[in-house]
Parts: structure tokens; sequence; C-alpha cells
């Protein structure tokens, strides 16, 4: 059904809420949206006028503040009139369902929400509740999602590497809890890379991962090698509810990416982590702010990509 | 019937004529891409203008967006830092609506407030629905419905006569 619902009659994109069921096709298209929107930021005036007169709101029902700066920020680029509301300091605290606030944000004449929930599916429940008019996107729901970073992934991977069908690419970490790990998955498959492998102790993997169309490795010495693309995750500390692991540094030990094990990786890899970087748990600092990690690059490029995004899902709206 | 040659000889001399008239002091050129870029190249080199062309893509400023949506083949527009103050030569190859330049308008005014702007189009063609004119020609030609206009180059730029039908 996600499917059904993200495209409009025209194959066209309507809602953002998934990787999956998205054609290769439209990927693409974003991925190059995207490429046109880079140089933005380098003009005196950062702006242009695609989106002028319409109101996004951003409706975060956990925090972030990289997420939703950047949206915020492409919101801005494009023109757009935006607010931001952290709905655990507002009218949801007082007892307000969500398909409360909802109804009562359209009664605003809003044109999009850009939604982050804890509870997998929250974005994709909105867009089947919401108005016609209204476009939604995923900006991290559970842990289903989180389609726009695996797309800022994709791109920033696709500046550096060019062509996916010749690329190994290992992600590494906590894929159990991990949104990310779960759109990159599904956007690497699609874009054909040659292989994605993930790294992770037993115990922060998801049951029947192989089923995602990943190899699976216990060892991180062992896993690193041939691989093209590093793909790092973040321990998620707040979500571990039973004792998944010994501790912190012994975590760092067996799966930690230090410069010694970065060796291991083809010369030329990089490392990309969705942040925040726990330094010292998953990554070594040196490696983290060293020559291969494109970190940096990788918060750039998710302001063009959210642009890309909102700019695609606001056009040929009349067309449901 | 439409020489490119004797066309771009007319718009070079049309050129000339208004930089003395309206005092054009090291005059920025500007080319709208595609079409536009590649006759504001011509002119850039016969009038020997030394500052590199400028180049605009204005489908970020296109009043059919809701309709048309995003084109992947957005390139970024190259115009220098400085705007402000200048004496701009906007170049496009057909002159039709007005649309488009009241976009290039939009944009090179976002990067700061020119002190004139000259328009200059290889052909204007009827079917205006802007309150815009070009200040400088190469020729006006008058269509019948569902015929288009069409520049073809860079190498070798000629002009092109479609009826719709013929590209259905």
């Amino acid at each position: 059904m996600i499917e059904n619902l993200q495209l409009n009659s025209k194959g066209k994109l309507k809602h953002f809420l998934s990787i999956e069921g998205l054609p290769k096709s439209l990927l693409t298209e974003i991925l190059d949206v995207a490429e046109s929107f880079v140089g933005i930021g380098d003009n005196q005036i950062k702006k242009v006028p695609l989106l002028r007169g319409k109101t996004i709101v951003n409706l975060f029902f956990e925090n972030s503040t990289r997420t939703r700066t950047t949206f915020e920020l492409a919101a801005n680029r494009l023109s757009a009139d935006v607010l931001s509301m952290s709905i655990s300091t507002s009218s949801t605290s007082k007892g307000e369902s969500l398909l409360d606030t909802i109804r009562n944000l359209e009664a605003m004449y809003v044109d999009m929400f850009v939604v982050r929930h804890s509870i997998s599916g929250a974005a994709h429940f909105i867009a089947q509740q919401t108005a016609p008019h209204i476009s939604v996107i995923n900006a991290g729901d559970g842990q289903h999602a989180h389609p726009t970073q695996a797309m800022l992934d994709m791109f920033t991977i696709r500046q550096i590497k060019k062509d996916f069908s010749m690329l190994r690419v290992a992600i590494i970490g906590d894929i159990l809890h991990s949104r990310v790990a779960r759109s990159q998955i599904q956007a690497l498959n699609t874009l054909g890379a040659a292989e994605v492998r993930v790294i992770a102790p037993k115990t922060l993997l998801p049951a029947h991962v192989e089923s995602l169309g990943v190899n699976v490795s216990h060892n991180l010495t062992a896993g690193l090698k041939d691989i093209d693309v590093i793909m790092m995750l973040r321990l998620q500390k707040e979500r571990m509810t039973s004792a998944l692991l010994p501790s912190e540094s012994e975590y760092f030990k067996c799966f930690g990416l230090t410069e010694e094990k970065l060796k291991i990786a083809k010369p030329d890899a990089i490392v990309m982590h969705p942040g925040p970087i726990n330094r010292g748990v998953e990554i070594d600092s040196k490696v983290a702010d060293g020559p291969q990690s494109v970190i940096l690059k990788q918060v750039s490029n998710g302001i063009a990509i959210r642009m890309a995004i909102m700019a695609m899902a606001m056009q040929k709206q009349g067309v449901s | 019937m439409l020489e490119i040659h004797d066309l771009l000889n007319k718009l070079e001399d049309g050129l000339k004529r208004i930089i003395v008239e309206r005092q054009l002091t090291n005059p920025l050129m500007i080319g709208i891409r595609t079409g536009g870029v590649w006759i504001a190249e011509q002119m850039h080199q016969r009038l020997n203008i030394i500052e590199p062309l400028g180049l605009l893509d204005i489908s970020f400023y296109r009043d059919d967006f809701s309709q048309i949506g995003v084109n992947p083949n957005v390139k970024p527009s190259q115009l220098p830092p400085q705007i402000e103050g200048r004496d701009i030569i906007l170049i496009d190859d057909v002159f039709y609506t007005g649309r488009t330049i009241r976009a290039a308008l939009n944009e090179i005014f976002d990067y700061g407030r020119p002190n004139q702007v000259v328009l200059a189009v290889l052909i204007e063609r009827d079917g205006r629905q802007i309150p815009l004119c070009p200040d400088c020609v190469g020729t006006h030609i008058t269509l019948s419905a569902g015929q288009l206009i069409k520049l073809t180059g860079p190498e070798p730029l000629a002009i092109q006569l479609q009826t719709i039908d013929a590209v259905a």
C-alpha cells in the first residue's frame, strides 16, 4: 500500500515515506534534482522562489537537531513559509490526539507536513488521514525508516564514487534499532550496489536480516575487506532496553572504527556517519575527523536532497 | 527565409548601436540557457567583451512549476558576484510570451540591482502574454497557430520551424 500512497496517478512523488516501493528511476531523479540545488548555497541570495506561498509544517514528535535544521533551511531556500513544532512541548502533552493536531493544522491551510515520530508508521498514518492536497515527508519514524537520510547518503556516495554498480558497501553497528540502516539497505539495493554487507554483533541485528538483501558479518576486521564505502551507525543507547552489550568500551574494541581497522578496507574507501557521533564508542575521533571521512559533506548534502524531495512532492499538486 | 548568419549580423549591428545610444559601460553579457547562451557566445565574441559570459538557468524561477514540476537537468546559473550597478545585455534566442524574460529578470534582481538591462533576442515572434519587449532583435516573425520555432546548436547553429503535428 505504501507505494501507491507515495506516488500520484501519474507516477510522480506525492508523499515521501519510505524508500521501499520507489523505483530506481525516481530515486535517480531525486539525486539529479538535488544536484541542481547544490550551488544555491554558494549564491549571495541563497533562495529560489519555487515554493513561494507554500506553508510547510515540521512536526517533530521526537528530538532532532540536524534533521530539523536542514529541513527548515531547505524549505527556506525554496522560499516556503516554515513552521517548526516540537510537539512534546505543545497540546499533545495536554492530551490532544495526533489526528486532532493534524486536523487543526490542516485548518490553517498548510501544504506539507514533515514528520518525525518515535512510532513506526506515524508518517504513513498521517499521509493516509490528511487532506488530499497535503504532502507528507517522513523525517524518521520509530525503527522503520529515515528515507531522506538514506537519500542524502546515496547523494554523497554518488558525488564521490559516481557509479553504484561496482560498490561494496558496509553498514556497521546497531542495525537492530536503526531506521537509517533499513532505508540505506533499500536505497543501495534499488540503486544496484554490487554488495551490501552488514557488520554487527548478533544481538544488534534483527532476525532474518539476510532477507533484506545483505551479507552478514560479525567480525569487523574480516568484514571490512574490499569495502568501498563504510557507513557507521550510532550506538543508540536510548533505545537499548535490555543488556545487548557487555559495555561501551568492549563494543569499541570489537566494532569501533579505528585508523588501523580502516586500513583493511580499500585505500580510497570513504567513511560516513548519519550523526550524532559517539566518539570513542562506534568511531575513533581520528577517523571521524580524518581525510577519508565525509561526515560533514553528508550534512551539507542534506539540505540539497531535502530541497529536491520537497520540491518534487509539491509539484503537480492538482493531480491526486 | 530565416538565414541564421543574416540574423546574427543584424543582431550584432543592433547591439553595437544600442551600446552607444544607451551608453552601456563595461557591459556584462548574460545568455539564457540553452539557446540564448549559444547566441550570446556569438555576440560575446563579435563585440569583443572581455568579461566572461554570464549563464542564466531560469528553471527555478518559472511560473509554471506547479504544472510541469522540476526539471532534473537544471544547471546552476553562473553570474559574477557583483550585479549591483552593472549595465547588462541579456540575450535569448526566441522571444515569445515574455515569461522567460520575466523569470530571468527576477533571478538577476536576486543577485543585485543592475543599472540597466538591455534585452536582445535573435527572433521575436507573436504571442506575447506579458508587457515586455526586446530592445534589439534579429528579426520579427508571425507564425500560424501550431507552429513553433526552435534553435538547434551549438554547432552548427540553425533555426527550425516546426508544426505541432509534425512534433507529435
